[in-house]
């Protein structure tokens, strides 16, 4: 995906999100530390530009409640979290970049049930790209896209990374590290 | 930090920023309405005390709790160390029943080190002696980052009983390390003549030090551990180094007044200088619970094994080897 799907991807999602909930008023969104926060943040943008009223939205830093602490030679590396209003009885629409294992996102909504009773989760995410481990799936996403598991697919974001983009990585024909022209990675 | 914290030589620069940037999203967890997260869940601290203390041992229990792990709060009377058991049998002991990490206070200095070579598990100093208390001195960093913004060319005064405190001891180590200026304030008897080995400036007055001050860190005269006659009288030491309100006065605008506690109210800090709003003494003890939620994520919150990837490998950005693992 490149820089204007990746615009058409969110502004969809939007939509969606306004016409799932009959509007905005009582969704919050929340995405999850790193990528996902900015995603909420131009989600949250794009559904106050079409609805006309301003979304809360936070971030969500899932490090803490990861399932493989301990497994990891070291522990994980923390962001920051900052839900700085009430979920209690509020629609919370988590935000990631992808959606894999499914993994994540079970860490999220423990994580989140510690801030509240929302009244529904539901999960946007930007690429779904399949191999889920667990009964996850997704209400919103920007795009399926087919891989294989030992693929590497990688979301780069303006905000963090200086441009939007989607791409996948094939292991077997570019080493991953390796920073020749050329072997960028497939654009998903 | 190599799998325990023993002493602020322990740890370097950088690992010091991260454990402050760490304690950082703890102090947040600490702000929720149920301020406990799953991140050692299983895991068992044993708290080891040798010394009496309230607010280490509550801080630690309450930090470990707060990751889930299971606590254990052992201190001497009541034990079996008062049927005469040694240290090594009392780590032992602990190693067999499975802690994961053992948290210890002792009189005497080194002997958390010691108690590295018997057990398998983390070791933290809470304090050995007079040697080093490293939790508090990190602690102490990340209240004055947090109020200042920075650590470096920080002017701090650690004023009072240095040659007994192993407070003022990893506090000078830890603050020279990230390129603060400390000056140590006390009576010739109550520095310890080797200071000046550790980059610090030496003062006997503290009229002359305060007006250039970021933060004026004062030290409990600890009595308990004076053996002899270190100043005339408790009168004379509080009206020569005591931080009355005419002294505090003194303070540029802005700085900060800091203690480690328990404060000896009327002796080394004048109870009004205490409780003014620049004092942040009970800031100190808030953010000592965050800072050793992250020392003990940070230890125990790998498998130990050094084989897998390094930090930044699994950190800010997202990378591909991090999304192929999952999570």
């Amino acid at each position: 995906m490149d820089e204007s799907e990746v615009r058409r991807s969110i502004t969809r999602i939007a939509h969606e999100i306004i016409e799932r909930n009959k509007g905005a008023e009582g969704v919050v969104l929340v995405g999850i530390a790193a990528r996902g926060d900015d995603l909420a943040r131009r989600l949250a943008a794009e559904i106050g530009r079409i609805e006309g009223r301003a979304v809360p939205v936070g971030a969500l830093d899932i490090t803490f409640y990861r399932d493989d602490i301990g497994i990891r030679a070291e522990a994980p590396e923390v962001h920051e979290t900052r839900i700085d209003f009430d979920i209690n009885g509020w629609t919370v629409v988590l935000v990631d970049d992808v959606l894999f294992t499914g993994r994540t996102i079970r860490s999220a909504l423990d994580a989140l049930v510690d801030f509240g009773r929302p009244t529904a989760i539901q999960l946007a995410v930007l690429v779904d790209r399949g191999h889920r481990e667990l009964p996850i799936r997704a209400d919103f996403v920007g795009k399926n896209v087919p891989t294989r598991r030992d693929e590497d697919v990688r979301v780069a974001l303006r905000e963090v990374d200086g441009e939007d983009a989607v791409l996948v990585d094939d292991p077997l024909t570019s080493e991953p590290g390796t920073n020749r022209p050329g072997t960028e990675g497939m654009r998903a | 930090m190599n799998g325990h914290l023993l002493s602020i030589h322990d740890v370097s620069a950088e690992e010091i920023v991260r454990i402050l940037d760490t304690a950082e999203s703890f102090r947040e967890v600490g702000t929720r309405v149920i301020k406990k997260v799953p991140a050692l869940r299983g895991r068992t601290v044993v708290n080891l005390f040798y010394e009496n203390s309230t607010r280490t041992r509550i801080s630690f229990e309450l930090a470990a709790k707060r990751l889930s792990a299971d606590v254990i709060n052992f201190s001497t009377s009541g034990s079996s160390v008062s049927k005469g058991e040694s240290l090594k049998d009392t780590a032992l002991t602990l190693q067999a029943m499975g802690a994961d990490a053992i948290v210890i206070r002792h009189s005497s200095s080194g002997a958390p080190f010691t108690l590295t070579r018997w057990v398998k598990g983390s070791v933290l100093n809470a304090g050995d002696g007079t040697h080093e208390h490293p939790t508090q001195a990190l602690l102490d960093l990340y209240t004055m980052r947090d109020r200042l913004g920075r650590l470096e060319g920080l002017r701090v005064a650690i004023v009072g009983d240095v040659l007994h405190s192993r407070v003022a001891r990893s506090l000078s180590f830890a603050l020279v390390k990230m390129g603060a200026e400390v000056t140590l304030v006390g009576p010739p008897t109550l520095i310890p003549p080797d200071a000046p080995a550790w980059g610090v400036q030496v003062s006997h007055h503290i009229g002359a030090v305060l007006p250039k001050l970021d933060v004026c860190y004062m030290l409990r005269v600890q009595r308990e551990r004076q053996r002899q006659q270190y100043f005339p009288s408790v009168r004379e030491y509080a009206r020569l180094f005591g931080l009355s309100r005419e002294r505090a006065g003194m303070l540029p605008d802005g700085a900060l007044v800091m203690h480690p506690g328990p404060m000896n109210r009327g002796v080394e800090i004048d109870s009004d200088v205490a409780d003014l709003p620049q004092a942040v003494i009970e800031e100190q003890v808030t953010n000592g619970i965050a800072v050793r939620m992250s020392l003990l994520y940070l230890l125990l919150g790998g498998s130990g094994s050094q084989a897998g990837g390094s930090a930044d490998e699994v950190g800010a950005v997202r990378l591909p080897e991090e999304v192929a693992t999952g999570v």
